[in-house]
């Protein structure tokens, strides 16, 4: 009969290596608590719809026997048939019928009101907590895999929540209500029935096993196929300057060939199992209608009764088939369902922060909060002890007192960091790369935390102070630019979320960017995807440097804000930077003398110390390191 | 765009051909059975006849197992099919993008050549199967099926006729509706992930500016966007279900009155009624089927497009048809050339170029960003063509050396450049691929990549990351150097090429091109004078145009541009950068 079968979801998707879940039972039972917790009304309505359609469908299998044996064959040469009896049962039949479809029109609408509900809430969840766990986490998981639990794992729960779960309730309850009429048609034939079932069931474990392993190699060569398509094509040019299309063609193909013929064995064992399962099911239906024919010459077996018989032995192996094809679609979607809690399950950043950050004024000397935009900022300060209060000017002095960092606790990668800067001194950075430059202002807006030291920003450890509200006092200009599929003007206003659209356009002028953005078709309305791909580098750097100044703060920290803006667009921003920088504390990392020169103070690192300190004039009169990189020439000794 | 993905089916016609017919036997097998178990019923069950059921059994089983053979040959036909198909795909794909010019490849975005080499090719390898197994078997079924029912009887058959009619109007409106909404769907969906994605990789600058709950809001409201068209869409498909068996039961239940009727007035047997039945089955789920297959295929249309597209793309740069293999020597001479990326269109990127340079100098070019330094030098070995005007290497039009030839000669080191995967060895040899390991050596000590070479733990054998990750910036630029070296060409072109080299190292490979490859012609692009200074001319390029053309002392004195530049890096150097603690 009509099994209760929702239609597949038209994208094709590849069936993977069985991946390995620890505590499979665990993620189940996590799965459908977080599905029970915002639809656990709804969940149990789908499974009275579940269980009503199962009903309805054995019922109207029933009907056949009926149909044939209690309103068909009496009527048989009796001279008046009297049809009233049929068309009642019909009609009873209609309308359990008619229940069935209406249950399966409800279960679908609430199926899709609860995957897509739960979905979403899994997505909204995993954004949410993903935008509070720390720094960490980013640098140490491969981006791409942060994305594949987005798309990939949700999509595999997608099909479990929607078809897998329901169509296994459907199933167990199909082969228990199946197999009870069947018991109650003929035990013997049941039984005939039961051993086929072993037999597919055999047959399948072992279709399945082959296919699997073929399904792991196609999904190994997939990947190298792929990872080798994604090299090549990056270093597309390359290869051209080299002439190295012939020799990549070669390896291409070698890589090529391996993957059609793990997918062709593995697509032909995933095919060979629809046909094998088929024909043992009409196996089975030949043996019981032998054995059948032979119980209904002999015993009290009615022909209807084998005919209804014939029909459950049917819907008796179909779900049975689906079950086991359902088994590795589950394990699948398990493997991502753990992923997808193991992203919930991170620890967030941490914020023991007390002081805030207020806006003040000056009454009589003494600093006190208020609502009113007096350009003025305060840390609150509550003493724990006492609970009294303290308002400390925000003013941009920050401290570093015998810092000592390591990415990993056992690696340290900053010794000894001793450093101060004065309200609206230039402090400047300078070494190689991984001499730890990047690391200090990681440190001083608290992306990562500092092992042993203190760091004193207006004198409060920074530990104390919010993460938040030490985040808005400080401006970044990052190495990397990164910009937001939004318009430009957006993508500035980025930096002050209130700012008006003069404010945004001041700050493109202070950083030399009005210019280039007023030549574009849409000028400061012009939509950015792909991160700004459609900018130059250097466009994009000033961009960044447009929404650090429309933020404002007492105290900016500039990463190679410069590095892909050519020296004489450098001089042009340069003027602009200036007016950035005047009056606030600011950190340079930089390889350009013109950014550095002028600094107050120019700290030289290596290998994580700090190993001349001075102004420019100071240290290339000390010959040392910065006299080294700065000339080009070797130290004499 | 059908022809051109079918003409890659080649070796895999005959397995193309006999898929589908395969799946007509298999259907054929699959309409007689029910023919078969209405007949165990009928002259059988019915009748008592054990024999019967044993004779009638015996064919089911032959019939049954004809069935598996052409099952299982048709699954594995279909399988050898379609994966020959993506493999072929990706062959011609790969094949043609290899013979690409940098104006085709600069045409498709990389990621959208990956996507076309991988998602697509699956998506149209998945369809492929479809289309070999179900296209021709469901409505194989659905006649064979209808064929039979009318042969069984012809009046009750009409019931399915219009049954058939009535889920085809249906299932065609609504599908063509769900299809347009998934694609509506789907590509809101993408920009939700797209996002997500940006989202991560900007992840410092929205903790450095505290702007993590202006992004939850905006994520909240798009996914929630996401989330009720996702809804519209679903409930329309689950529509599909309850309409199916409505219809399916209608035609059950239509039938067991009139067939009861029939039976009593003995124009049709209990068994036949009992086929009937089966065959609503039948007819109906492949009418299901065929509408999906519909979806599936309008889906991967879009794939199967893009293929063709990238298949069908001509090369903008092909080889002349009576080449030149030699090149005579390294002078290069632009002679009014000019050059625009889009033909017709835009502002010219590069005009009035004229210059000449002769064999074995060296040659400087300094310009801001966007001054089109790096067009210029990419028309010397062809990686554009230009425009207007003629480009000639040794004294001859570039576009009559074979590419090849001339590529081989001309070695440019790219500012984009790009080690491979595999080890440093594996990656100079892509400059020669029968150098000795002594010549490897040779080239890295010209390019001083030697001295953090003999540093690493595995020296020339050390393996490089996919893109050369685990190499520093600097590294990497003396490795593409020594590697661009190893073709020992005519011409070498630096683009940008030492600008992560600290100056003391940039001295040193300057002074090492000038005494070790003396006659060979240097043209170096840099951001920095003391890259530059010292060369015999120094171009100076501003807005696509030369600006100035003269040596170091003669352009200080009268070129506006490069004075400022000059004066800005005062002292010779002006760049801190990457030292790498070897010094």
């Amino acid at each position: 009969m009509a099994q209760n079968k929702p239609m597949q979801g038209p994208r094709g998707r590849m069936r993977g290596p069985k991946p390995k879940v620890k505590n499979p039972g665990k993620l189940l039972k996590r799965l459908l608590s977080y599905v029970f917790k915002n639809y656990k009304l709804h969940s149990i309505a789908v499974f009275i719809c579940i269980v009503i359609g199962v009903l309805a469908s054995v019922q109207g299998t029933m009907f056949l026997q009926t149909l044939i044996d209690e309103y068909i064959s009496p009527l048989i040469g009796a001279e008046n048939p009297d049809f009233t009896p049929l068309a009642k049962a019909i009609l009873r039949v209609a309308c359990f019928y008619l229940i069935g479809a209406a249950s399966a029109y409800i279960q679908g609408r609430l199926m899709v009101l609860i995957t897509q509900g739960t979905l979403k809430s899994l997505r909204d969840d995993m954004f949410v907590h993903m935008e509070s766990l720390p720094i960490k986490y980013f640098d140490t998981h491969a981006h791409g895999d942060i994305m594949s639990i987005y798309t990939n794992d949700i999509d595999t729960l997608r099909q479990m929540i929607s078809q897998s779960i329901p169509q296994l309730i459907n199933s167990v309850f199909t082969i228990v209500s199946v197999f009870y009429c069947m018991v109650t048609i003929s035990v013997p034939l049941t039984a005939v029935s039961i051993v086929m079932v072993v037999v597919m069931l055999f047959c399948a474990k072992n279709l399945a096993g082959k296919s699997g392993k073929y399904f792991v190699k196609q999904q190994k060569d997939l990947g190298k196929v792929n990872g080798y398509i994604e090299e090549m094509m990056e270093g597309q040019k390359v290869v051209k300057v080299f002439c190295h299309e012939k020799k990549n063609i070669d390896e291409f193909n070698e890589l090529n060939n391996s993957l059609f013929d793990s997918a062709n064995n593995a697509t032909k064992f995933a095919n060979v199992l629809g046909p094998v399962n088929a024909q043992l099911g009409n196996m089975s239906y030949v043996l019981c209608a032998i054995v059948g024919g032979i119980l209904v010459s002999y015993t009290g077996l009615t022909v209807g009764g084998l005919a209804s018989f014939l029909t459950f032995n049917k819907s008796f192996s179909m779900p049975i088939n689906q079950v086991s094809q359902q088994f590795n679609s589950i394990v699948m979607a398990l493997a991502g369902c753990e992923r997808v809690f193991g992203l919930l399950d991170e620890k967030p950043e941490a914020d023991e922060g007390y002081v805030t950050l207020v806006r003040a004024k000056k009454v009589d000397g003494k600093i006190v909060e208020t609502q009113e935009r007096t350009g003025m900022w305060a840390w609150k300060h509550e003493h724990q002890a006492d609970g009294t209060v303290d308002y400390i000017e925000l003013t941009g002095n920050v401290v570093f007192d015998d810092v000592d960092f390591g990415y990993n606790e056992d690696k340290i990668v900053l010794h000894n960091v001793d450093m101060y800067a004065e309200p609206g001194q230039k402090i400047a950075f300078v070494g190689s790369t991984g001499a730890g430059k990047t690391t200090i202002t990681n440190l001083i807006n608290r992306f990562y935390d500092i092992q042993d030291g203190k760091i004193r920003y207006d004198g409060i450890n920074i530990n104390k102070i919010k993460k938040y509200d030490l985040r808005r006092s400080l401006g970044i200009v990052l190495q990397d630019t990164h910009l937001f599929t939004d318009t430009i003007m957006e993508n500035i206003r980025y930096g002050k979320l209130d700012a008006t659209d003069e404010e945004v356009i001041a700050a493109a002028k202070l950083a030399n960017a009005d210019g280039f953005i007023r030549h574009l078709p849409d000028g400061y309305n012009t939509i950015l995807t792909g991160d700004g791909t459609n900018l130059s580098q250097g466009q994009r750097q000033l961009l960044a440097i447009a929404r650090a100044a429309v933020a404002d703060p007492p105290v900016l920290i500039l990463d190679e804000a410069t590095s892909s803006i050519d020296t004489r667009t450098e001089k042009i921003v340069q003027t602009g930077m200036d007016n950035l920088m005047r009056g606030r504390t600011t950190f340079v990392i930089a390889h350009r003398l013109s950014t550095v020169k002028n600094s107050d103070c120019i700290m030289v690192l290596e290998q994580g110390r700090i190993i001349e300190r001075g102004t420019h004039d100071q240290l290339l009169e000390q010959q040392g390191k910065y006299y080294q990189l700065y000339t080009g020439n070797s130290i004499k000794n | 765009m059908l022809k051109t993905i079918l003409s890659n089916v080649k070796e895999f016609k005959k397995d193309s051909i006999i898929t589908p017919l395969m799946m007509i036997f298999e259907v054929i097998l699959e309409t007689i059975i029910p023919l078969m178990m209405a007949s165990i019923i009928d002259n059988g069950v019915e009748k008592g006849d054990v024999n019967h059921i044993f004779k009638m059994g015996g064919y089911m089983v032959i019939a049954a197992a004809l069935s598996l053979i052409t099952g299982l040959l048709g699954g594995k036909y279909a399988a050898s099919a379609s994966t020959g198909l993506a493999r072929n795909l990706r062959q011609t794909m790969f094949e043609k993008i290899q013979s690409y010019s940098f104006a085709n490849i600069d045409k498709y975005s990389t990621a959208g050549l990956i996507t076309r080499l991988t998602t697509d090719v699956t998506n149209v390898q998945h369809a492929y199967q479809m289309i070999l197994r179900m296209f021709v078997r469901s409505p194989a079924t659905l006649i064979f099926a209808m064929a039979m029912a009318f042969t069984i009887n012809s009046k009750l058959a009409c019931i399915y006729l219009v049954a058939v009619i009535i889920l085809s109007i249906i299932l065609g409106f609504a599908l063509t509706r769900v299809a347009k909404y998934f694609a509506n769907v789907f590509k809101k969906y993408d920009d939700l992930n797209a996002s997500v994605q940006e989202n991560i990789s900007a992840i410092r600058v929205v903790k450095a500016y505290v702007r993590e709950d202006h992004e939850k809001s905006k994520f909240r409201k798009a996914s929630d966007n996401v989330y009720k068209l996702f809804l519209k869409a679903e409930n329309l498909t689950i529509l599909a279900s309850p309409i199916m068996q409505i219809t399916v039961y209608t035609c059950v239940l239509l039938i067991s009155w009139l067939g009861a009727k029939m039976i009593v007035q003995d124009s049709m047997t209990t068994g036949q009624l009992m086929s009937l039945l089966t065959y609503c089955m039948n007819i109906l789920m492949s009418l299901m089927m065929l509408s999906m297959i519909f979806v599936m295929i309008s889906m991967s249309y879009a794939g199967a497009q893009r293929i063709a597209e990238v298949i069908n793309e001509t090369p903008a740069i092909q080889n002349p048809e009576n080449p030149d293999f030699e090149i005579r020597d390294g002078s290069v001479e632009f002679k009014d050339v000019s050059f625009r990326y889009d033909s017709g269109e835009n502002e010219p990127v590069l005009s009035d170029i004229n210059i000449k340079i002769n064999s074995g100098e060296t040659v400087g070019i300094i310009g801001g960003t966007g001054s089109s330094k790096s067009t210029l030098i990419s028309l010397i070995s062809r990686l554009y063509d230009a425009t207007g005007g003629e480009v000639l290497v040794g004294g001859k039009n570039v576009k009559k050396y074979d590419l090849e030839a001339l590529r081989n000669n001309v070695s440019v080191v790219l500012q984009k450049n790009v080690l491979f995967s595999g080890t440093i060895l594996e990656n100079l040899r892509w400059g020669d691929e029968n150098a000795s390991e002594e010549e490897c050596k040779e080239a890295c000590r010209l390019a001083c990549a030697d001295e953090f070479i003999e540093k690493l733990p595995e020296k020339y054998n050390t393996f490089i990351e996919q893109g050369g990750t685990n190499v520093s910036g600097g590294q990497r630029q003396r490795l593409c150097i020594a590697r661009a070296l190893l073709k020992k060409p005519k011409i070498l072109i630096l683009d940008d090429s030492t600008s992560a080299v600290d100056t003391a190292t940039d001295a040193k490979i300057r002074e090492a091109f000038a005494t070790k490859i003396p006659d060979t012609t240097k043209i170096i692009i840099a951001q920095r004078i003391s890259s530059v200074q010292h060369a015999d001319k120094i171009i100076v390029m501003e807005n696509g145009k030369i600006n100035g053309f003269g040596t170091h002392d003669e352009l200080v004195r009268n070129n506006d541009i490069y004075r400022d530049v000059y004066e800005s890096q005062t002292s010779g150097s002006g760049d801190f950068d990457e030292n790498r603690g070897e010094a």
